[in-house]
C-alpha cells in the first residue's frame, strides 16, 4: 500500500518570487480575517472593500491622495530599514520627521527672506530637514556606539522630546496670532503639485500630490544601491548579522552605528520636510498622523527591501485613504494592525515547506 | 585502561536504527544506514566530514525527523519526533556545538532540563548534586559560574552532567574529545568507562582513531551516508585498518621533517603582556615570545589556560593591561582589529560560526571580508559584485570548497569546508602574520591534511605563523618551537629537537616549570 506522508523541509532559500508570494497571501489572509471582524461590527465587508479601493485607488484624484499618504510613510519606512539592517532599533522616526517639519519651516518663515528663489529655497529646506533628523537620531546613535545605551529606550524618548519642542514653537514663538500653528509658507517654499501645473494639463487640475513623491521614489533608489552595492551597505549587512566577524575584518564598528543611525534620521527628517511644504504648507500641532510608526510597519511588511517598501507603502496609502470615511472609525488602523500581524506571523512558511512524500511502509 | 567487558549479547540490544533515510536538498545525508546500540558498551560512530554522521544521531535525538527508518528502544517500535521524545526513551545527546544558555549559571542551565522540578526550585540541593556528580566522574565544575565564563572544554563537562541530571541511559555524544586536551581526553575516556560500567550505553562520533581503538566496543563507519561496515568489534582492529575504513583509502603520515631554517626576521614580539579573562581574573601573565618569518610558533596547553585570550589579544579583540606588542615593526599594543588587519595579521579563530564567518551571507561576501577595500573590488564608495564573484570563484577552486553556488549562505557548509573558506579568505592578501586557533578541530583526515599542507606552504613562503591547538600530533608534526600555556604563564619552551611527547605533556599539567 501507497502512503501519503506530511513532511515539514527546510528551505534553504527563498526566491525573491516566494516572497511576494508570501507578501500578497498575507494581505489576502488580512483582509479575509479583517472581513470577518467588519461583519461582526455590522458592515457589509465586500461593500467596506469595494468603498476603500474606489476612494483610494479607482480615479485620478484617488491615485493622487494615496501617493500624498504614501510619501512620508515610504521616507520613514526607508530610515527605519536602514537602521535595521544594521539591527540598530530606531523607533524614533515619528520624532525625527517632527524636528525636519521644523527645521524646513524655520527656513521656510525664518531663517532664510521669503523672496528666496524656490529651488534654492527648497534644496535648503531639504537639507534642514534631514539635517535635523540626523542628528536626533545621532544623539541615540552616540550614546548606543559609545555608551552601549539601548537606542530603543532614546530614540522612543526622543520622540517625546521633539512633539514637545514642535508645540512650543507653533504655540509660542512662532505662533501665527496665537493658534497653534505657523503663518503659511511663503510660495516658493512649497513642493510643487500636480495641480500647480493644471494650466497645461486640465486634467491634472485638484490633485494634490506633490514632488515629495518623486524624492520618495529616489531615495528609494539611492537607498536600495547603498545597501546592495556599496561599501557602507556591505558593511552594514555584515556588522548586522555579526559584529564580531565585522570587527575582526576591520570594520569600526562604533563609527558606522552613528552613520547609519545618522542616515535613518535623516530620511525620516527628509518626510517631515516634504509633509509640511508638500501637503501642510505651514508647521502645525499635530500634523502627522503617526507616519512615523507606520514606517516601522511598512519597513518590516517590506522585508527591509526598498521596491518592496514602495509598493507597502502606496497599500498603505490605500487603506488610510480609502478608509477615512468607514464607519465605525479606525478600520485602516485595524487592517494595518491585522496585516502586520499575518506577515509576521507568516514567517514561517518562508522557512519551511510542506513536503508530501509516498512511500511504501517499511515492513 | 582496565575494560569491563559490555554485554555480547544481542538480546541486550538497546537502541536499533534499521534502514534510516535522511535527505536534504541536494544531499542524501543518511542513505538505508543501520545502527545498534547494546547495554553498557561505547559504539563508535566514525566518518569523514559530511558522512552523515551527525545526522544519524540527530535522529535518534528527535533534532531531525527520518524520511524513512524504523527506530527500537528496548525493542520496541518507537516514533522519536522531538527532544522530548528522546529523553521519555532516556535518550540525550550532547551537541557537537553546544546547547547551554551562555547567560544562565551552570545550576540554571542543569535545571532547564530536570523534568519534576518542583514549582519553587531549590537550588541548593541541584548544586549539591551537581558537585557531587562532577566529583564522581572527575569534572571540576563550579555549579554557580556562568557559563560564558567557562571554556569550552568545561562547557561540554556541564552538557554531559545536565544529560546525566536528566536520568538519561543512552548517550550520544558528537566528537566530545574534540574540544579536550590530552590529559583532559584520559580522564573523559575513563569516566565514559565508570558509565557503562553501570549499564549505560555510549554512541561515539569521533575522528581520533586512537581514542576509538582505546574506547570503543564496536564500531560503524559512514561514508558518504551509507554504512560502510555497522557494528564491527574493535577488538580486532587496527589504527590503521580503521582509519583505511574511514577514508576509503591507505592513508600515510604527513613528514614534514625536512625543513629549511626559520628566517631571523622578527614578525611578531609579544613583551611581557598581561591581559584579563571575562571574569575579571588576570588569564595572561608575564607572557613574552617572538616569531620570525617562516617559522611555525606552536603554542600547547589544556584547554582554558589562557589560549582564548592569547588569540583575543592578538587580534586586537581584547584589551591588555600591560606589556607591548609589535608586528612587522608597527606598535599595535592597543591596536583595534583594522590595525592588527593593516598590519599583515591573518587570523583563523576557534569558533568558525560566529568568529569566523557571517553564516546568513553568502560565500561571495564571506571570501570578501578582508579584501573589500582595495580595487579591484572596492569601486570608488561602491563594490563590485562582479568582481567578488570572479574573487570568490578563484578561491573557491584554489581551495577546493565544496560548494552549490557562491550565492548560497555560508552557514550551509560542513565544518571542513568552512573552514577551508575561512582559510582561503585569510589567505587571499599578502600577509606576514598566520594566527590559527584549533585549526583542524572536528576537521576529517583529509581535510586537516590539506589545512597543515596550506600551513606548511605559507611557512615556506616566508609566513610567521602562530598555531594554538591541544592536538599535539599536530603540534609535533608542523612546529618549530614550542610554547606551553599554563595558568596564563608559558611554563615551558622547546625547539624542535626538544620535542618530547612526556616533556611537554607535564608541562601542560604544570608539573615541569623551565620556562
Amino acid at each position: 500500500m501507497v502512503m501519503l506522508k506530511w513532511h515539514l523541509e527546510p528551505r534553504l532559500d527563498t526566491t525573491t518570487r516566494q516572497r511576494w508570494i508570501h507578501t500578497i497571501a498575507s494581505v489576502a489572509a488580512a483582509l479575509l480575517v479583517g472581513a470577518i471582524l467588519l461583519a461582526g461590527a455590522g458592515v457589509d465587508p465586500l461593500e467596506a472593500y469595494v468603498h476603500i479601493i474606489r476612494t483610494g485607488l479607482l480615479s485620478g484624484y484617488a491615485v493622487s491622495d494615496t501617493i500624498v499618504k504614501a510619501t512620508p510613510i515610504l521616507l520613514c519606512a526607508l530610515g527605519a530599514s536602514v537602521a535595521f539592517r544594521m539591527k540598530l532599533w530606531n523607533i524614533g522616526g515619528e520624532g525625527q520627521l517632527l524636528l525636519g517639519a521644523w527645521a524646513a519651516a524655520g527656513v521656510a518663515l525664518h531663517w532664510l527672506p521669503p523672496t528666496t528663489p524656490s529651488l534654492f529655497m527648497l534644496l535648503t529646506m531639504m537639507l534642514a530637514g534631514a539635517l535635523a533628523g540626523a542628528v536626533t537620531c545621532a544623539i541615540a546613535g552616540v550614546l548606543r556606539a559609545w555608551l552601549h545605551v539601548n537606542e530603543i529606550i532614546t530614540t522612543l524618548m526622543l520622540n517625546y522630546v521633539a512633539s514637545l519642542w514642535v508645540s512650543y514653537f507653533v504655540f509660542g514663538p512662532w505662533s501665527d496670532r496665537g493658534f497653534p500653528l505657523t503663518p503659511s509658507f511663503p510660495k516658493g517654499a512649497t513642493l510643487p503639485r500636480l495641480t500647480d501645473i493644471a494650466a497645461s494639463w486640465p486634467a491634472l487640475g485638484g490633485m494634490t500630490a506633490h514632488a515629495g513623491a518623486i524624492l520618495a521614489l529616489v531615495a528609494s533608489g539611492v537607498v536600495s544601491h547603498a545597501l546592495a552595492r556599496t561599501r557602507w551597505g556591505f558593511e552594514i549587512r555584515v556588522l548586522g548579522q555579526n559584529p564580531t566577524v565585522g570587527r575582526l575584518s576591520g570594520m569600526n564598528h562604533a563609527r558606522l552605528t552613528l552613520t547609519t543611525m545618522a542616515v535613518s534620521g535623516a530620511l525620516c527628517g527628509l518626510a517631515g520636510m516634504t509633509e509640511v511644504s508638500g501637503v501642510v504648507h505651514r508647521l502645525q500641532d499635530r500634523f502627522s498622523p503617526g507616519f512615523g510608526f507606520m514606517g516601522i510597519i511598512v519597513a518590516w511588511l517590506g522585508k527591509l527591501e526598498p521596491w518592496r517598501m514602495v509598493v507597502v507603502a502606496f497599500l498603505f496609502g490605500v487603506l488610510l485613504v480609502g478608509g477615512k470615511e468607514i464607519q465605525p472609525g479606525g478600520v485602516p488602523q485595524m487592517l494595518q494592525g491585522l496585516i502586520l500581524f499575518v506577515i509576521v506571523g507568516s514567517q514561517f512558511w518562508l522557512r519551511f515547506k510542506i513536503r508530501v512524500a509516498r512511500t511504501e511502509p517499511t515492513s | 585502561m582496565n575494560r569491563i567487558a559490555p554485554s555480547a549479547d544481542p538480546k541486550d540490544t538497546t537502541v536499533a536504527m534499521r534502514g534510516m533515510v535522511k535527505r536534504f536538498p541536494g544531499i542524501v545525508a543518511n542513505d538505508h544506514v543501520d545502527f545498534t546500540l547494546r547495554r553498557g558498551e561505547v559504539h563508535a560512530l566514525i566518518g569523514e566530514n559530511g558522512a552523515g554522521k551527525t545526522t544519524l544521531m540527530n535522529m535518534l535525538a528527535g533534532v531531525q525527523r527520518p524520511e524513512e527508518g524504523e527506530i527500537f528502544v528496548h525493542d520496541k517500535s518507537v516514533q522519536i519526533r522531538s527532544p522530548r521524545d528522546a529523553d521519555q526513551c532516556g535518550i540525550a545527546m550532547v551537541h557537537q556545538e553546544l546547547m547551554l544558555a551562555e547567560a544562565l549559571t551552570v545550576a540554571e542551565n542543569v535545571a532547564l532540563g530536570l523534568r519534576n522540578l518542583k514549582w519553587q526550585i531549590h537550588w541548593s540541593s541541584i548544586e549539591r548534586s551537581i558537585e557531587e556528580q562532577s566529583r564522581v566522574l572527575g569534572f571540576d565544575i563550579d555549579p554557580r559560574a556562568y557559563v560564558w565564563q567557562l571554556s569550552i572544554g568545561q562547557r561540554q563537562r556541564v552538557e554531559l552532567l545536565r544529560a546525566l541530571m536528566r536520568g538519561a541511559r543512552i548517550l550520544l555524544l558528537d566528537e566530545p574529545t574534540a574540544v579536550l586536551s590530552p590529559h583532559e581526553i584520559h580522564q573523559f575516556l575513563a569516566s565514559l568507562r565508570r558509565l557503562t560500567a553501570q549499564g549505560m550505553s555510549i554512541a561515539l562520533v569521533s575522528h581520533k582513531l586512537e581514542e576509538i581503538v582505546q574506547i570503543a566496543d564496536r564500531f560503524t563507519v559512514l561514508r558518504k551516508g551509507r554504512g560502510v561496515v555497522s557494528g564491527v568489534p574493535t577488538a580486532s582492529t587496527s589504527q590503521t585498518e580503521l582509519a583505511s575504513w574511514m577514508v576509503g583509502q591507505k592513508i600515510d603520515k604527513p613528514c614534514h621533517d625536512v625543513r629549511s631554517p626559520a628566517s631571523d626576521v622578527e614578525v611578531l614580539d609579544v613583551h611581557d603582556v598581561h591581559a584579563c579573562g571575562d571574569k575579571g581574573f588576570e588569564a595572561l601573565c608575564h607572557v613574552s615570545f617572538k616569531v620570525f618569518a617562516g617559522e611555525i610558533l606552536g603554542v600547547a596547553g589544556v584547554s582554558g589556560n589562557g589560549q582564548r585570550e592569547l588569540a583575543d589579544v592578538l587580534s586586537g579583540m581584547r584589551p591588555i593591561t600591560s606589556g607591548r606588542i609589535t608586528l612587522c615593526g608597527n606598535d599595535v599594543t592597543h591596536a583595534t582589529p583594522a590595525r592588527f588587519l593593516r598590519a599583515g595579521l591573518a587570523y583563523i579563530p576557534e569558533n568558525r560560526r560566529t568568529q569566523g564567518a557571517v553564516t546568513s551571507l553568502s560565500l561571495a561576501e564571506n571570501l570578501a571580508l578582508k579584501t573589500y577595500r582595495q580595487p579591484p573590488i572596492a569601486k570608488r564608495w561602491g563594490l563590485s559584485r562582479k568582481e567578488m564573484r570572479s574573487f570568490a570563484r578563484r578561491l573557491v577552486d584554489t581551495f577546493h570548497v565544496q560548494a552549490v553556488s557562491l550565492q548560497q549562505p555560508a552557514g550551509h557548509l560542513s565544518g571542513g569546508n568552512l573552514q577551508r573558506l575561512i582559510l582561503a579568505r585569510e589567505l587571499s592578501r599578502p600577509i606576514s602574520l598566520l594566527l590559527a586557533a584549533q585549526p583542524t578541530r572536528g576537521l576529517d583526515i583529509a581535510a586537516t591534511r590539506n589545512i597543515h599542507d596550506l600551513f606548511m606552504a605559507q611557512r615556506k613562503a616566508g609566513v610567521a605563523t602562530l598555531l594554538i591547538s591541544e592536538d599535539l600530533d599536530e603540534l609535533s608534526s608542523l612546529c618549530d618551537r614550542l610554547i606551553v600555556l599554563f595558568r596564563g604563564r608559558i611554563v615551558a619552551r622547546f625547539d624542535r629537537a626538544s620535542f618530547h611527547r612526556d616533556a611537554i605533556g607535564r608541562a601542560m599539567a604544570g608539573i615541569e616549570t623551565s620556562a
